[in-house]
Protein backbone atom coordinates (compact mmCIF):
# COMPACT_ATOMS: atom_id res chain seq x y z
CA UNK A 1 0.00 0.00 0.00
CA UNK A 2 2.96 2.49 0.93
CA UNK A 3 4.67 1.44 -2.46
CA UNK A 4 1.55 2.93 -4.18
CA UNK A 5 0.97 5.95 -2.74
CA UNK A 6 5.26 6.40 -3.18
CA UNK A 7 4.51 5.99 -6.62
CA UNK A 8 1.54 8.67 -6.73
CA UNK A 9 3.20 11.23 -5.27
CA UNK A 10 6.56 10.90 -7.06
CA UNK A 11 4.70 11.09 -9.85
CA UNK A 12 2.54 14.21 -8.99
CA UNK A 13 5.88 15.58 -8.01
CA UNK A 14 7.58 15.13 -11.54
CA UNK A 15 3.55 16.48 -12.92
CA UNK A 16 4.56 20.00 -10.88
CA UNK A 17 7.38 20.27 -12.03
CA UNK A 18 7.04 19.77 -15.87
CA UNK A 19 4.16 22.17 -15.06
CA UNK A 20 6.10 24.56 -13.04
CA UNK A 21 8.98 24.61 -15.98
CA UNK A 22 6.47 25.57 -18.40
CA UNK A 23 4.68 28.82 -16.77
CA UNK A 24 8.61 29.46 -15.42
CA UNK A 25 9.35 29.60 -19.36
CA UNK A 26 6.30 32.79 -20.16
CA UNK A 27 7.37 34.24 -16.55
CA UNK A 28 10.44 33.98 -17.86
CA UNK A 29 10.09 35.49 -21.24
CA UNK A 30 8.19 38.18 -20.13
CA UNK A 31 10.13 39.14 -17.71
CA UNK A 32 13.81 39.17 -20.03
CA UNK A 33 11.46 41.76 -22.35
CA UNK A 34 9.94 43.75 -19.95
CA UNK A 35 13.07 44.36 -18.19
CA UNK A 36 15.90 44.99 -21.02
CA UNK A 37 13.27 46.24 -22.83
CA UNK A 38 11.82 49.41 -20.65
CA UNK A 39 15.42 50.25 -20.69
CA UNK A 40 15.38 52.25 -23.66
CA UNK A 41 11.42 52.31 -24.42
CA UNK A 42 10.82 56.14 -24.78
CA UNK A 43 8.12 58.23 -26.76
CA UNK A 44 10.81 58.87 -29.65
CA UNK A 45 11.29 54.91 -29.79
CA UNK A 46 7.44 55.03 -30.87
CA UNK A 47 6.51 58.13 -33.16
CA UNK A 48 9.84 58.50 -34.71
CA UNK A 49 11.54 56.58 -37.69
CA UNK A 50 15.45 55.85 -37.80
CA UNK A 51 17.33 59.04 -38.18
CA UNK A 52 20.93 59.36 -39.55
CA UNK A 53 23.59 56.91 -37.41
CA UNK A 54 20.40 54.85 -35.60
CA UNK A 55 22.20 52.07 -35.87
CA UNK A 56 25.09 53.39 -34.45
CA UNK A 57 23.26 54.33 -31.27
CA UNK A 58 22.16 57.82 -32.81
CA UNK A 59 18.80 59.20 -32.13
CA UNK A 60 15.72 57.90 -33.69
CA UNK A 61 12.81 55.52 -33.18
CA UNK A 62 11.33 52.54 -34.72
CA UNK A 63 7.62 53.84 -35.74
CA UNK A 64 8.78 52.18 -39.92
CA UNK A 65 8.51 49.11 -38.05
CA UNK A 66 5.28 49.42 -36.33
CA UNK A 67 3.39 51.44 -39.36
CA UNK A 68 5.21 48.86 -41.41
CA UNK A 69 3.84 45.67 -39.46
CA UNK A 70 0.25 47.17 -39.62
CA UNK A 71 0.39 48.12 -42.95
CA UNK A 72 1.36 44.99 -43.59
CA UNK A 73 -1.36 42.81 -40.97
CA UNK A 74 -3.92 45.37 -41.96
CA UNK A 75 -3.67 44.33 -45.69
CA UNK A 76 -3.20 40.55 -45.60
CA UNK A 77 -6.35 40.55 -42.85
CA UNK A 78 -8.37 42.19 -45.26
CA UNK A 79 -7.67 39.81 -48.45
CA UNK A 80 -7.44 36.35 -46.22
CA UNK A 81 -11.04 37.28 -44.80
CA UNK A 82 -12.43 37.59 -48.14
CA UNK A 83 -11.36 33.99 -48.79
CA UNK A 84 -11.15 32.29 -45.57
CA UNK A 85 -14.91 33.45 -44.98
CA UNK A 86 -16.64 32.22 -48.10
CA UNK A 87 -14.09 28.75 -47.98
CA UNK A 88 -15.64 28.27 -44.61
CA UNK A 89 -19.53 28.82 -45.01
CA UNK A 90 -19.04 26.66 -48.24
CA UNK A 91 -17.61 23.81 -45.69
CA UNK A 92 -21.67 23.73 -44.57
CA UNK A 93 -22.89 19.99 -45.51
CA UNK A 94 -25.78 21.84 -47.74
CA UNK A 95 -23.15 23.08 -50.06
CA UNK A 96 -20.87 20.11 -49.94
CA UNK A 97 -20.05 16.16 -50.48
CA UNK A 98 -18.46 14.49 -47.32
CA UNK A 99 -15.58 13.32 -49.82
CA UNK A 100 -15.12 17.54 -50.66
CA UNK A 101 -15.23 18.15 -47.70
CA UNK A 102 -12.58 15.98 -45.89
CA UNK A 103 -9.94 16.84 -48.72
CA UNK A 104 -10.43 20.38 -48.32
CA UNK A 105 -9.77 19.62 -44.79
CA UNK A 106 -6.77 17.68 -45.11
CA UNK A 107 -5.37 20.40 -47.56
CA UNK A 108 -5.81 22.61 -44.81
CA UNK A 109 -4.25 21.05 -42.72
CA UNK A 110 -1.29 20.74 -45.10
CA UNK A 111 -1.17 24.64 -45.44
CA UNK A 112 -1.33 25.03 -41.77
CA UNK A 113 1.58 22.95 -40.95
CA UNK A 114 3.64 24.47 -43.66
CA UNK A 115 6.36 26.30 -42.40
CA UNK A 116 6.29 29.85 -42.78
CA UNK A 117 10.09 29.92 -44.50
CA UNK A 118 8.60 27.40 -47.29
CA UNK A 119 5.87 30.33 -47.86
CA UNK A 120 8.44 32.98 -47.71
CA UNK A 121 10.32 30.80 -50.53
CA UNK A 122 6.93 30.47 -52.54
CA UNK A 123 6.11 34.42 -52.32
CA UNK A 124 9.47 34.72 -53.91
CA UNK A 125 8.81 33.03 -56.92
CA UNK A 126 5.59 34.10 -57.71
CA UNK A 127 7.22 37.92 -57.02
CA UNK A 128 10.20 36.99 -59.74
CA UNK A 129 7.74 35.44 -61.62
CA UNK A 130 5.35 39.04 -61.41
CA UNK A 131 8.33 41.28 -61.77
CA UNK A 132 7.98 42.57 -58.16
CA UNK A 133 10.34 43.68 -55.91
CA UNK A 134 10.54 43.26 -52.19
CA UNK A 135 7.72 45.18 -51.19
CA UNK A 136 4.84 46.19 -49.11
CA UNK A 137 2.20 44.25 -51.84
CA UNK A 138 4.54 40.86 -51.54
CA UNK A 139 4.81 40.79 -48.01
CA UNK A 140 0.76 41.31 -47.98
CA UNK A 141 0.47 38.29 -50.26
CA UNK A 142 2.65 36.15 -48.06
CA UNK A 143 0.73 36.96 -45.03
CA UNK A 144 -2.18 36.66 -46.61
CA UNK A 145 -1.41 33.34 -47.75
CA UNK A 146 0.04 32.00 -44.43
CA UNK A 147 -3.48 33.59 -42.06
CA UNK A 148 -5.80 31.65 -45.05
CA UNK A 149 -5.52 28.82 -43.24
CA UNK A 150 -5.59 29.90 -40.12
CA UNK A 151 -8.24 31.82 -40.45
CA UNK A 152 -10.22 29.05 -42.34
CA UNK A 153 -9.83 26.07 -39.89
CA UNK A 154 -10.60 28.42 -36.86
CA UNK A 155 -13.65 30.01 -39.38
CA UNK A 156 -14.86 26.50 -39.70
CA UNK A 157 -14.91 25.20 -36.54
CA UNK A 158 -17.14 27.67 -35.44
CA UNK A 159 -19.60 27.13 -38.35
CA UNK A 160 -19.95 23.71 -37.78
CA UNK A 161 -20.63 24.23 -34.40
CA UNK A 162 -24.02 25.80 -35.00
CA UNK A 163 -26.68 23.36 -34.30
CA UNK A 164 -28.44 21.79 -37.19
CA UNK A 165 -31.79 22.18 -35.69
CA UNK A 166 -31.42 25.69 -35.96
CA UNK A 167 -30.82 25.65 -39.45
CA UNK A 168 -33.64 23.32 -40.10
CA UNK A 169 -36.37 25.19 -38.36
CA UNK A 170 -34.69 28.69 -41.00
CA UNK A 171 -35.66 25.70 -44.11
CA UNK A 172 -38.48 24.93 -42.63
CA UNK A 173 -39.86 29.11 -43.19
CA UNK A 174 -38.30 28.49 -46.41
CA UNK A 175 -35.82 30.66 -46.90
CA UNK A 176 -33.07 29.66 -49.16
CA UNK A 177 -29.46 28.24 -47.92
CA UNK A 178 -27.89 31.57 -49.09
CA UNK A 179 -30.01 33.67 -46.80
CA UNK A 180 -30.19 30.54 -43.70
CA UNK A 181 -26.33 30.93 -44.32
CA UNK A 182 -26.81 34.84 -43.79
CA UNK A 183 -29.07 35.04 -41.17
CA UNK A 184 -28.44 32.31 -38.79
CA UNK A 185 -25.32 31.15 -39.30
CA UNK A 186 -23.36 33.72 -39.52
CA UNK A 187 -24.64 35.38 -36.27
CA UNK A 188 -24.46 32.16 -34.03
CA UNK A 189 -21.19 31.85 -35.65
CA UNK A 190 -19.39 35.33 -35.03
CA UNK A 191 -18.24 35.23 -31.94
CA UNK A 192 -16.17 32.09 -33.45
CA UNK A 193 -15.13 34.00 -36.54
CA UNK A 194 -14.17 36.92 -34.42
CA UNK A 195 -11.68 34.81 -32.41
CA UNK A 196 -10.15 32.80 -35.51
CA UNK A 197 -9.15 36.57 -37.80
CA UNK A 198 -7.79 37.93 -34.30
CA UNK A 199 -5.83 34.63 -34.00
CA UNK A 200 -4.16 34.71 -37.38
CA UNK A 201 -3.38 38.12 -36.91
CA UNK A 202 -1.34 37.18 -33.66
CA UNK A 203 0.12 34.48 -36.18
CA UNK A 204 0.80 37.14 -39.07
CA UNK A 205 2.09 39.97 -36.89
CA UNK A 206 4.85 37.98 -35.35
CA UNK A 207 5.97 35.81 -38.38
CA UNK A 208 9.15 37.04 -39.79
CA UNK A 209 10.39 33.92 -41.79
CA UNK A 210 7.68 35.00 -44.53
CA UNK A 211 8.50 38.44 -45.07
CA UNK A 212 12.40 38.08 -44.64
CA UNK A 213 12.74 38.67 -48.73
CA UNK A 214 9.43 39.68 -49.54
CA UNK A 215 8.81 42.52 -47.60
CA UNK A 216 12.38 43.74 -47.26
CA UNK A 217 13.52 46.53 -44.88
CA UNK A 218 13.36 50.34 -44.67
CA UNK A 219 13.83 53.54 -42.26
CA UNK A 220 11.18 55.30 -44.27
CA UNK A 221 7.50 54.69 -44.09
CA UNK A 222 6.17 53.65 -46.88
CA UNK A 223 4.14 55.43 -49.43
CA UNK A 224 3.24 52.88 -51.86
CA UNK A 225 2.28 49.55 -52.36
CA UNK A 226 5.24 48.84 -54.45
CA UNK A 227 7.92 50.47 -51.49
CA UNK A 228 9.76 48.22 -49.12
CA UNK A 229 8.90 48.20 -45.81
CA UNK A 230 9.76 47.26 -42.61
CA UNK A 231 8.22 45.12 -39.80
CA UNK A 232 8.25 44.44 -36.20
CA UNK A 233 9.75 41.13 -36.10
CA UNK A 234 12.99 41.74 -38.14
CA UNK A 235 13.60 44.82 -36.73
CA UNK A 236 13.99 42.53 -33.76
CA UNK A 237 15.52 39.86 -35.51
CA UNK A 238 18.39 42.69 -37.50
CA UNK A 239 18.62 44.85 -34.14
CA UNK A 240 19.73 41.78 -32.14
CA UNK A 241 22.64 40.94 -34.48
CA UNK A 242 24.67 44.23 -34.65
CA UNK A 243 27.46 44.83 -32.43
CA UNK A 244 26.88 48.02 -31.05
CA UNK A 245 25.38 47.69 -27.53
CA UNK A 246 22.85 50.53 -27.69
CA UNK A 247 21.18 49.26 -30.83
CA UNK A 248 21.31 45.57 -29.22
CA UNK A 249 18.99 47.27 -26.61
CA UNK A 250 16.88 48.40 -28.76
CA UNK A 251 16.09 44.98 -30.01
CA UNK A 252 14.32 44.06 -26.88
CA UNK A 253 12.28 47.62 -26.72
CA UNK A 254 10.71 46.17 -30.22
CA UNK A 255 10.40 43.10 -28.60
CA UNK A 256 8.48 44.39 -25.90
CA UNK A 257 6.03 46.28 -28.25
CA UNK A 258 5.43 43.44 -30.32
CA UNK A 259 5.13 40.94 -27.45
CA UNK A 260 2.61 43.84 -25.86
CA UNK A 261 0.17 43.74 -29.43
CA UNK A 262 0.50 39.63 -29.51
CA UNK A 263 -0.75 40.06 -25.90
CA UNK A 264 -3.32 42.26 -26.14
CA UNK A 265 -4.50 40.47 -28.88
CA UNK A 266 -4.49 36.71 -27.52
CA UNK A 267 -6.51 38.32 -24.41
CA UNK A 268 -8.74 40.14 -26.99
CA UNK A 269 -9.70 37.22 -28.62
CA UNK A 270 -10.78 35.73 -25.67
CA UNK A 271 -12.95 38.35 -24.23
CA UNK A 272 -14.70 38.71 -27.17
CA UNK A 273 -15.35 34.99 -27.24
CA UNK A 274 -16.54 35.16 -24.21
CA UNK A 275 -18.79 37.87 -24.82
CA UNK A 276 -20.59 37.33 -27.34
CA UNK A 277 -21.11 33.73 -26.54
CA UNK A 278 -24.02 34.76 -24.47
CA UNK A 279 -26.35 35.34 -27.13
CA UNK A 280 -25.62 32.23 -28.78
CA UNK A 281 -27.80 29.50 -28.62
CA UNK A 282 -26.30 25.82 -27.94
CA UNK B 1 -37.08 33.44 -58.33
CA UNK B 2 -34.25 36.12 -57.29
CA UNK B 3 -33.92 34.67 -54.16
CA UNK B 4 -33.10 31.38 -56.11
CA UNK B 5 -30.84 32.91 -58.32
CA UNK B 6 -29.07 34.44 -55.27
CA UNK B 7 -28.82 31.42 -53.98
CA UNK B 8 -27.33 29.71 -57.09
CA UNK B 9 -24.70 32.81 -57.34
CA UNK B 10 -23.14 31.98 -53.57
CA UNK B 11 -23.30 28.65 -54.21
CA UNK B 12 -20.74 29.18 -57.11
CA UNK B 13 -18.45 31.55 -55.85
CA UNK B 14 -18.29 29.24 -52.68
CA UNK B 15 -17.05 26.63 -54.36
CA UNK B 16 -14.54 29.08 -56.68
CA UNK B 17 -13.37 29.92 -53.62
CA UNK B 18 -13.07 26.14 -52.39
CA UNK B 19 -11.11 24.83 -55.41
CA UNK B 20 -8.53 27.78 -54.83
CA UNK B 21 -7.92 26.31 -51.12
CA UNK B 22 -7.48 23.19 -52.59
CA UNK B 23 -5.65 24.18 -55.78
CA UNK B 24 -3.49 26.48 -52.99
CA UNK B 25 -1.10 23.59 -51.20
CA UNK B 26 -0.79 21.84 -54.83
CA UNK B 27 0.31 24.98 -56.37
CA UNK B 28 2.97 26.10 -53.49
CA UNK B 29 4.27 22.28 -53.80
CA UNK B 30 4.11 22.43 -58.24
CA UNK B 31 6.16 26.23 -57.82
CA UNK B 32 8.62 24.46 -55.58
CA UNK B 33 9.37 21.49 -57.20
CA UNK B 34 9.32 23.14 -60.93
CA UNK B 35 11.98 25.99 -59.09
CA UNK B 36 13.98 23.04 -57.97
CA UNK B 37 13.94 20.71 -60.53
CA UNK B 38 17.21 22.60 -62.75
CA UNK B 39 19.53 21.59 -59.64
CA UNK B 40 19.17 17.83 -60.98
CA UNK B 41 20.93 18.61 -63.99
CA UNK B 42 24.05 19.16 -62.40
CA UNK B 43 23.76 17.25 -59.19
CA UNK B 44 22.55 13.70 -58.72
CA UNK B 45 19.61 13.48 -56.15
CA UNK B 46 21.91 11.24 -53.97
CA UNK B 47 24.58 13.52 -54.33
CA UNK B 48 21.97 16.34 -53.75
CA UNK B 49 20.91 14.83 -50.49
CA UNK B 50 23.87 12.68 -48.78
CA UNK B 51 26.85 14.69 -50.09
CA UNK B 52 28.76 16.83 -47.44
CA UNK B 53 30.08 19.24 -49.76
CA UNK B 54 28.96 22.87 -49.54
CA UNK B 55 30.34 25.30 -52.03
CA UNK B 56 27.67 27.09 -54.25
CA UNK B 57 30.76 28.78 -55.79
CA UNK B 58 31.91 25.44 -57.59
CA UNK B 59 28.35 24.16 -58.28
CA UNK B 60 28.51 21.23 -54.97
CA UNK B 61 25.32 21.58 -53.52
CA UNK B 62 25.39 18.85 -51.20
CA UNK B 63 22.39 19.40 -48.07
CA UNK B 64 23.65 16.35 -46.28
CA UNK B 65 25.00 18.48 -43.23
CA UNK B 66 21.95 20.35 -43.46
CA UNK B 67 19.11 17.69 -43.17
CA UNK B 68 21.31 15.95 -40.32
CA UNK B 69 21.10 19.04 -38.50
CA UNK B 70 17.28 20.01 -38.87
CA UNK B 71 16.83 16.45 -37.49
CA UNK B 72 19.10 16.62 -34.56
CA UNK B 73 17.66 19.94 -33.46
CA UNK B 74 14.63 18.59 -33.90
CA UNK B 75 14.99 15.22 -32.09
CA UNK B 76 16.85 17.14 -29.66
CA UNK B 77 14.07 19.24 -28.85
CA UNK B 78 11.32 16.47 -28.43
CA UNK B 79 13.45 14.43 -26.41
CA UNK B 80 13.38 17.62 -24.33
CA UNK B 81 9.68 18.63 -24.48
CA UNK B 82 8.11 14.94 -24.54
CA UNK B 83 8.45 14.28 -21.02
CA UNK B 84 7.11 17.47 -19.60
CA UNK B 85 4.70 17.24 -22.23
CA UNK B 86 3.47 14.08 -21.17
CA UNK B 87 3.54 15.10 -17.20
CA UNK B 88 1.59 18.52 -17.50
CA UNK B 89 -0.64 17.22 -19.87
CA UNK B 90 -1.68 14.72 -17.22
CA UNK B 91 -2.13 17.27 -14.71
CA UNK B 92 -4.04 19.58 -16.56
CA UNK B 93 -6.61 16.76 -18.05
CA UNK B 94 -6.74 14.61 -15.01
CA UNK B 95 -5.90 15.95 -11.54
CA UNK B 96 -6.08 19.58 -11.78
CA UNK B 97 -9.98 21.45 -10.97
CA UNK B 98 -11.83 23.02 -13.91
CA UNK B 99 -10.70 26.82 -12.92
CA UNK B 100 -6.74 25.90 -12.93
CA UNK B 101 -7.10 24.29 -16.43
CA UNK B 102 -8.60 26.96 -17.78
CA UNK B 103 -6.29 29.31 -16.39
CA UNK B 104 -3.73 27.06 -17.36
CA UNK B 105 -5.01 26.66 -21.00
CA UNK B 106 -4.64 30.60 -21.04
CA UNK B 107 -1.13 30.43 -20.19
CA UNK B 108 -0.52 27.65 -22.67
CA UNK B 109 -2.07 29.28 -25.47
CA UNK B 110 -0.17 33.02 -24.72
CA UNK B 111 2.83 31.03 -24.78
CA UNK B 112 2.04 28.96 -28.37
CA UNK B 113 1.51 33.00 -29.68
CA UNK B 114 4.79 34.44 -28.67
CA UNK B 115 6.41 35.52 -31.68
CA UNK B 116 9.46 33.07 -32.82
CA UNK B 117 12.03 35.89 -32.65
CA UNK B 118 11.05 36.77 -29.30
CA UNK B 119 12.29 32.99 -28.06
CA UNK B 120 15.38 33.57 -30.09
CA UNK B 121 16.06 37.10 -28.54
CA UNK B 122 15.91 34.89 -25.35
CA UNK B 123 17.45 32.34 -26.10
CA UNK B 124 20.14 34.39 -26.67
CA UNK B 125 20.39 35.91 -23.90
CA UNK B 126 19.52 33.17 -21.14
CA UNK B 127 20.28 29.51 -23.30
CA UNK B 128 23.01 30.48 -24.87
CA UNK B 129 24.92 31.53 -21.80
CA UNK B 130 23.62 28.69 -20.06
CA UNK B 131 25.02 26.29 -23.01
CA UNK B 132 28.78 27.92 -22.77
CA UNK B 133 28.97 27.20 -19.42
CA UNK B 134 27.68 23.67 -19.49
CA UNK B 135 30.22 23.14 -21.90
CA UNK B 136 33.10 24.47 -20.03
CA UNK B 137 32.05 22.08 -17.40
CA UNK B 138 32.30 18.95 -20.02
CA UNK B 139 35.86 20.34 -20.50
CA UNK B 140 34.36 21.26 -24.14
CA UNK B 141 35.14 24.33 -25.98
CA UNK B 142 31.98 25.93 -27.34
CA UNK B 143 30.95 29.50 -27.89
CA UNK B 144 27.05 28.90 -26.38
CA UNK B 145 25.66 28.94 -30.03
CA UNK B 146 24.98 25.18 -30.85
CA UNK B 147 22.93 22.15 -31.41
CA UNK B 148 21.93 21.83 -27.66
CA UNK B 149 20.84 25.72 -27.53
CA UNK B 150 18.91 25.09 -30.47
CA UNK B 151 17.46 22.13 -28.98
CA UNK B 152 16.26 23.82 -25.64
CA UNK B 153 14.84 27.22 -27.71
CA UNK B 154 13.00 24.51 -30.04
CA UNK B 155 11.79 22.46 -26.97
CA UNK B 156 10.14 25.59 -24.94
CA UNK B 157 8.35 26.75 -28.10
CA UNK B 158 6.52 23.14 -29.38
CA UNK B 159 5.83 22.39 -25.26
CA UNK B 160 3.06 24.28 -25.17
CA UNK B 161 2.06 23.46 -28.83
CA UNK B 162 1.91 19.83 -27.79
CA UNK B 163 0.40 20.30 -24.64
CA UNK B 164 -2.54 21.96 -25.70
CA UNK B 165 -3.09 18.81 -28.31
CA UNK B 166 -2.56 16.10 -25.60
CA UNK B 167 -4.60 17.77 -22.89
CA UNK B 168 -7.71 17.72 -25.32
CA UNK B 169 -6.96 13.93 -26.16
CA UNK B 170 -6.92 12.85 -22.95
CA UNK B 171 -10.06 14.51 -21.82
CA UNK B 172 -11.73 12.85 -24.75
CA UNK B 173 -10.86 9.09 -23.09
CA UNK B 174 -14.88 8.69 -21.56
CA UNK B 175 -15.00 8.72 -18.30
CA UNK B 176 -16.40 5.63 -17.17
CA UNK B 177 -13.34 3.79 -18.17
CA UNK B 178 -12.06 5.92 -14.90
CA UNK B 179 -14.35 5.30 -13.01
CA UNK B 180 -14.63 1.16 -13.37
CA UNK B 181 -10.06 0.86 -12.33
CA UNK B 182 -11.08 3.09 -9.73
CA UNK B 183 -13.69 0.88 -8.52
CA UNK B 184 -11.35 -1.79 -8.62
CA UNK B 185 -9.28 -0.17 -6.04
CA UNK B 186 -6.92 1.22 -8.60
CA UNK B 187 -5.10 4.78 -6.87
CA UNK B 188 -5.37 8.28 -9.27
CA UNK B 189 -2.03 7.45 -10.93
CA UNK B 190 -2.92 3.57 -12.01
CA UNK B 191 -5.75 4.58 -13.36
CA UNK B 192 -3.83 7.28 -15.17
CA UNK B 193 -1.13 4.58 -16.28
CA UNK B 194 -2.88 1.55 -16.66
CA UNK B 195 -5.77 2.85 -18.52
CA UNK B 196 -5.69 6.62 -19.68
CA UNK B 197 -2.58 6.04 -21.42
CA UNK B 198 -3.50 3.03 -22.73
CA UNK B 199 -6.29 4.59 -24.09
CA UNK B 200 -5.03 7.84 -25.14
CA UNK B 201 -2.18 6.17 -26.77
CA UNK B 202 -2.23 6.84 -30.35
CA UNK B 203 -3.64 10.42 -30.42
CA UNK B 204 -0.51 11.66 -27.99
CA UNK B 205 1.51 10.42 -30.43
CA UNK B 206 -0.14 12.20 -32.97
CA UNK B 207 0.39 14.95 -30.66
CA UNK B 208 3.75 14.59 -30.41
CA UNK B 209 3.96 14.20 -34.28
CA UNK B 210 1.91 17.58 -34.87
CA UNK B 211 5.02 19.04 -32.83
CA UNK B 212 7.48 16.95 -34.50
CA UNK B 213 6.14 19.18 -37.75
CA UNK B 214 6.34 22.03 -35.98
CA UNK B 215 9.52 22.11 -34.68
CA UNK B 216 11.50 20.81 -37.92
CA UNK B 217 10.18 24.12 -39.99
CA UNK B 218 10.81 26.59 -37.30
CA UNK B 219 13.31 29.40 -38.26
CA UNK B 220 13.70 32.57 -37.11
CA UNK B 221 14.37 31.28 -32.76
CA UNK B 222 16.43 28.41 -33.96
CA UNK B 223 18.93 30.46 -36.52
CA UNK B 224 19.59 32.83 -34.04
CA UNK B 225 20.98 30.57 -31.52
CA UNK B 226 22.49 27.56 -33.31
CA UNK B 227 25.25 29.11 -35.13
CA UNK B 228 24.97 28.44 -38.62
CA UNK B 229 28.05 26.25 -39.69
CA UNK B 230 27.97 23.92 -42.77
CA UNK B 231 29.24 21.04 -41.38
CA UNK B 232 27.29 17.64 -39.99
CA UNK B 233 27.60 18.10 -36.05
CA UNK B 234 29.25 15.51 -34.11
CA UNK B 235 28.35 16.40 -30.77
CA UNK B 236 25.57 18.48 -29.09
CA UNK B 237 28.34 21.13 -28.13
CA UNK B 238 28.84 21.99 -32.05
CA UNK B 239 26.85 24.08 -34.07
CA UNK B 240 24.56 23.03 -36.65
CA UNK B 241 23.09 24.71 -39.52
CA UNK B 242 18.96 23.58 -40.27
CA UNK B 243 17.52 23.57 -43.54
CA UNK B 244 15.33 26.87 -42.62
CA UNK B 245 18.36 28.51 -41.56
CA UNK B 246 19.79 27.89 -44.67
CA UNK B 247 16.88 29.28 -46.76
CA UNK B 248 16.79 32.31 -44.61
CA UNK B 249 20.46 33.20 -44.60
CA UNK B 250 21.31 33.17 -48.21
CA UNK B 251 18.31 33.60 -49.95
CA UNK B 252 19.04 36.89 -50.29
CA UNK B 253 22.37 36.25 -52.37
CA UNK B 254 21.11 33.71 -54.61
CA UNK B 255 20.55 35.77 -57.83
CA UNK B 256 24.69 35.88 -58.25
CA UNK B 257 25.43 31.83 -58.04
CA UNK B 258 23.98 29.58 -61.16
CA UNK B 259 21.77 27.01 -59.61
CA UNK B 260 22.10 28.54 -56.04
CA UNK B 261 18.16 29.48 -56.08
CA UNK B 262 17.31 25.90 -57.15
CA UNK B 263 19.65 24.30 -54.17
CA UNK B 264 17.59 26.52 -52.18
CA UNK B 265 14.06 25.44 -53.65
CA UNK B 266 15.17 21.80 -53.60
CA UNK B 267 15.59 22.25 -49.36
CA UNK B 268 12.25 24.55 -49.21
CA UNK B 269 10.66 21.25 -51.21
CA UNK B 270 12.60 18.40 -48.48
CA UNK B 271 10.72 20.77 -45.19
CA UNK B 272 7.62 20.88 -47.17
CA UNK B 273 7.51 17.73 -48.20
CA UNK B 274 8.56 16.01 -44.54
CA UNK B 275 5.91 18.42 -42.89
CA UNK B 276 2.81 17.72 -45.04
CA UNK B 277 3.54 13.43 -44.51
CA UNK B 278 4.44 14.09 -40.79
CA UNK B 279 1.00 16.69 -40.21
CA UNK B 280 -1.65 14.19 -42.77
CA UNK B 281 -0.73 11.47 -40.56
CA UNK B 282 -1.25 12.91 -37.21
CA UNK B 283 -4.39 14.80 -38.64
CA UNK B 284 -5.80 11.22 -39.80
CA UNK B 285 -4.88 9.57 -36.58
CA UNK B 286 -6.95 12.96 -34.58
CA UNK B 287 -9.27 12.78 -36.22
CA UNK B 288 -10.34 9.20 -36.44
CA UNK B 289 -9.76 9.35 -32.42
CA UNK B 290 -13.23 11.57 -32.31
CA UNK B 291 -15.32 8.92 -34.37
CA UNK B 292 -14.31 6.41 -32.50
CA UNK B 293 -15.22 7.69 -28.94
CA UNK B 294 -18.65 9.04 -30.35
Amino acid sequence: MNRRKLEENIFKALMAVSLGLVFLALAGIVLIVLVKGLSSLSWSMIFETPKGGYYLGGEGGIANAIVGSLYLVAGATLLALMVSLPVALALQKEYLGKKFADVTRLMLDILWGTPSIVYGAFGFVIMVWLGLRASLLGGIIVLTLLMIPIMTRAMDEAVRLVPFELKEMAYAMGTTRYETTLAVVLRQAFPGICTGIILAIGRGIGDAASILFTAGYTDEIPRSLFDPVASLPLAVFFQSGTPVPEVQARAYTAALILLFIVLVINIVARLLGWRFSKNIVR
Amino acid sequence: MKRRYKDIVAFASGRVFLVMVNALAVLIFCGLLIKAAPILQTVSLSDLLFSSVWHPMKHQFGLFPFIVSTLAVTLLAMLIAIPICLFASIYLAEYATRRFREVSRLIIDILAGIPSVIYGLCGVLVIVPFVAVLGEKFDVSTAGYSLLAGGLVLAVMVIPFIIAISVEVLRMIPGPFRESALALGATKWETVKYVVLKKARKGLVAAVVLGFARAFGETMAVLMVVGNVAQVPTSIFDPAYPLPALIANNYGEVMSIPLYDAALMSAALILMTVVAVFSLSAHYTLSRLGEHND
